[in-house]
C-alpha cells in the first residue's frame, strides 16, 4: 500500500463521493452497537441486581461473564457464526456477550457501595425492598452503572468493525474493502469515522458518569428559581 | 405505651445480645437508652421497628403484637433518626424531609406545606435551603433535616440511634437544646440511644442503663444520679470516687492532673487577630493560650487584648500575647493550685510539664465540677463513718 500517493484532499473527496455508502455503513454500525448494549442492558442489569443479593451467585455469574469477555473476539464471532448463520445477529449476540462483563459487574459493585447508612435509613423510615432499590440503591449506583456501559460502549464500537468476516454490516465493511484492494483511503475512511465514534461515545458516557455521582449532590445556584415540588 | 416483654435475641454465631429484657415505654416520654458499646441498646431499640427480630418474646405497642404488622407499614408509622448520614444525597432537602409522607401516598399539596412547617420549626428557611443537597449542609444542620424527617408524617413514636454522636460539641449541645424544645410542644414517644451520660441527663424523662444485654437500671436522671444501682451505674455516671489508700491511709489528695480542662483552647503565635476572635467565639472562651507546634507554652491573649488591637490589621497573635505570670506543674495538688488562683485572683491557671509544654487548664469552672464528682463520694463516707462510730 505504501506505494500508493494520496492527500487529505483526496481522503474527503473519496469519503464525499462515496457520502451515501459511508453514512448507511455508518448508520448500520450503530444500529448495531445500540442492539448489543441495549440487549446487554436489559439482561445485564437484573443479572446485576440479582447478583448484589447473593454472593455466591454473584461469583458464578460474574465468572461466566467474566470467560465471555475473555474469548478473542473474532473466535467468539467465529464460534456463534457456526450456531446462528451469517448476519447482523450473530454481530448483535456477540456485542452482548462481550458488553455483559462491564454492565453486570458494575451494577453489582455499584449496588454493593452504597452508604450502609443510606440503606438502613431507608429500611428504618418504611422502604419496601422494591422501594429500596428504585430510590436509593439504584439512583447511588448510576454512577458506576454508567461506568459499566462506558466501557462496554467503547469495547462494542471496536468490535462491531470486524462484523463483516461473519457478515454484518457496518463500517468495517469500508476498512475489509480497503485491505483487500490495498486502497488506504478506503481504510481511512472506515477507520476514522468508527474511531471517531468510539471518542465521542467515551466523551458523552463519561459526562454522564460524573453528571450522575450523586454523593456530593450540588443544586445549581445561578438564577434557576424552580418551584420545587418536593 | 411501648412494652418489651421477655425479650432475647441470640445471634447464629451464639452471642447472647439480649437477656430477658422487660421494658414499658411510657407514651409521650423521651426514653434514653444508654450503656457503653456493644451492650444492646441500638438492639433493643431496632427491636421496635422490626429492623430486628426478637428471638423471643414480644413487643408490644398499645398492647398491639407487632410481629404481626406488616413491618414495612409499622416502620412508616415509626420516626427514625439515625446516626451520620441518614438523608439521602441525590434528593434535596425538601424531598428528603418529604419521603415518608410520599411513601405513605399523601397528596402533594398537603407535603409541601408540612415541609416548610418542619423546616421552619428548626430555623431552617424553606427558601434558601429547599433546593439544597445534603452536602451542601453542615453536619447540624444536616442532622436538623434527619430530626424532623422523622417527625414529617407525625408519627407518634421516634426512634433515634445516637443521632448527634457525630457532631460537633457546640450544634450537639444545639440539636439537644432543640430537641428537648420541640418535644415540649410535641409530646412524642421518643426512644433515644445514647453513650454520652450528659447528653442523656439533658434530655431525658426516663434512663434505661443497660450492660451486657441487660437492663441494668431504669429511672429518671434525677434518681439515677441520687441512687445509682451498683458500681457500674456510678462509675458510668461519671462519679469519681476518691481512692483510699492501703490499710486506713488518709484518702489520696485530688491533683491538678485530676481537674484540668485537657483540651483547653490554644492557638499559633502566627495567627491573624480576626482568628483569634473566631476561635473564642467558637470555644466561647474569653482568652486563649498561645503555643508553639510542639504544644510549649508561650503566651497568653485575652479578648480585650485582641479587641483593642484589632485594627493593626498585620498583627499577629504573637505581637501581642503576654507571657504566662503563674503556672504549676502536674502532679500539684489540687489545693495548693486553688490557693494560688485565689491569692492571685487567678481565673484560670495553665498546668505545664518540665518541657514547657501545655498539659491542661484550671478554671473555676473545672474545679466546681470536679467536687461534684467527687463529693457525693464523700457525703457517703462520711455517712458510713458516722454509722460505724454509733
Amino acid at each position: 500500500m505504501g506505494n500508493y500517493e494520496w492527500s487529505i484532499a483526496d481522503l474527503l473527496a473519496y469519503m464525499s463521493r462515496n457520502s451515501g455508502m459511508l453514512w448507511e455503513y455508518f448508520v448500520s454500525h450503530v444500529v448495531m452497537v445500540l442492539s448489543g448494549l441495549g440487549l446487554a442492558i436489559v439482561i445485564g442489569l437484573p443479572l446485576g441486581i440479582w447478583c448484589s443479593k447473593n454472593e455466591r451467585l454473584a461469583k458464578f455469574i460474574l465468572g461466566i461473564t467474566g470467560v465471555l469477555q475473555v474469548v478473542p473476539s473474532l473466535a467468539l464471532l467465529v464460534l456463534l457464526m457456526l450456531v446462528l448463520g451469517l448476519g447482523s445477529t450473530t454481530v448483535i449476540i456477540g456485542l452482548l456477550f462481550y458488553s455483559l462483563n462491564p454492565i453486570v459487574r458494575n451494577t453489582y459493585v455499584g449496588l454493593k457501595q452504597v452508604n450502609p447508612s443510606y440503606i438502613e435509613a431507608g429500611r428504618g423510615i418504611g422502604m419496601s425492598p422494591l422501594q429500596l432499590l428504585m430510590k436509593v440503591r439504584f439512583p447511588l449506583a448510576l454512577t458506576y452503572i454508567m461506568t459499566g456501559l462506558r466501557i462496554a460502549a467503547v469495547i462494542a464500537i471496536g468490535v462491531v468493525t470486524i462484523a463483516p468476516m461473519v457478515g454484518g454490516e457496518g463500517l468495517g465493511r469500508e476498512i475489509y474493502a480497503g485491505i483487500n484492494n490495498q486502497n488506504p483511503l478506503r481504510i481511512y475512511a472506515g477507520a476514522i469515522p468508527a474511531a471517531l465514534l468510539a471518542i465521542v461515545a467515551d466523551i458523552v458516557l463519561g459526562y454522564f458518569q460524573r453528571k450522575l455521582k450523586f454523593d456530593e449532590r450540588k443544586h445549581k445556584r445561578q438564577g434557576n428559581k424552580k418551584i420545587s415540588t418536593t | 405505651m411501648i412494652e418489651l416483654q421477655q425479650v432475647n435475641k441470640v445471634y447464629d454465631d451464639g452471642f447472647h445480645a439480649l437477656k430477658d429484657i422487660n421494658l414499658t415505654i411510657k407514651k409521650g416520654e423521651l426514653t434514653v437508652f444508654i450503656g457503653p458499646s456493644g451492650c444492646g441498646k441500638s438492639t433493643t431499640m431496632k427491636m421496635i421497628n422490626r429492623l430486628i427480630t426478637p428471638s423471643s418474646g414480644k413487643v408490644l405497642i398499645n398492647g398491639k403484637d407487632i410481629s404481626e404488622q406488616n413491618p414495612v407499614e409499622l416502620r412508616r408509622n415509626i420516626g427514625y433518626v439515625i446516626q451520620n448520614v441518614g438523608l439521602f444525597p441525590h434528593m434535596t432537602i425538601a424531598r428528603n424531609v418529604a419521603v415518608v409522607p410520599h411513601l405513605k401516598k399523601w397528596e402533594q399539596d398537603r407535603i409541601q406545606p408540612r415541609v416548610e412547617e418542619l423546616m421552619r420549626m428548626v430555623n431552617l428557611d424553606p427558601e434558601v435551603y429547599r433546593d439544597r443537597y445534603p452536602s451542601e449542609l453542615s453536619g447540624g444542620q444536616q442532622q436538623r433535616i434527619g430530626v424532623i424527617r422523622a417527625l414529617a408524617a407525625d408519627p407518634d413514636i421516634i426512634l433515634m440511634d445516637e443521632p448527634f454522636s457525630a457532631l460537633d460539641p457546640i450544634s450537639r449541645e444545639q440539636l439537644q437544646e432543640e430537641l428537648s424544645r420541640l418535644q415540649e410542644e410535641l409530646h412524642k414517644t421518643i426512644i433515644f440511644v445514647t453513650h454520652d451520660m450528659d447528653e442523656a441527663i439533658k434530655i431525658a424523662d426516663t434512663i434505661v442503663m443497660m450492660k451486657d444485654g441487660e437492663v441494668v437500671q431504669t429511672g429518671s436522671p434525677e434518681s439515677i444520679l441520687r441512687y445509682p444501682a451498683n458500681d457500674f451505674v456510678r462509675t458510668f455516671i461519671g462519679q469519681k470516687r476518691m481512692e483510699e489508700g492501703p490499710q486506713g491511709e488518709p484518702l489520696r489528695l485530688s491533683t491538678v492532673d485530676d481537674v484540668m480542662v485537657t483540651q483547653p483552647a490554644t492557638t499559633y503565635p502566627s495567627r491573624g487577630l480576626a482568628e483569634a476572635v473566631k476561635i473564642m467565639e467558637g470555644r466561647r472562651v474569653d482568652s486563649l493560650f498561645v503555643v508553639d507546634r510542639f504544644r510549649k507554652l508561650l503566651g497568653i491573649v485575652s479578648i480585650y487584648r485582641v479587641l483593642n488591637m484589632f485594627n493593626e490589621e498585620n498583627k499577629t497573635v504573637g505581637d501581642v500575647m503576654r507571657p504566662i505570670g503563674y503556672q504549676v506543674a502536674p502532679g500539684t495538688p489540687l489545693p495548693v493550685a486553688i490557693e494560688m488562683m485565689s491569692n492571685h485572683r487567678l481565673t484560670n491557671l495553665a498546668v505545664v510539664d518540665d518541657d514547657g509544654r501545655l498539659l491542661g487548664l484550671i478554671t473555676r469552672g473545672s474545679i466546681v465540677k470536679h467536687l461534684n464528682e467527687v463529693y457525693p463520694t464523700i457525703v457517703e463516707q462520711f455517712a458510713s463513718s458516722l454509722g460505724e462510730e454509733a
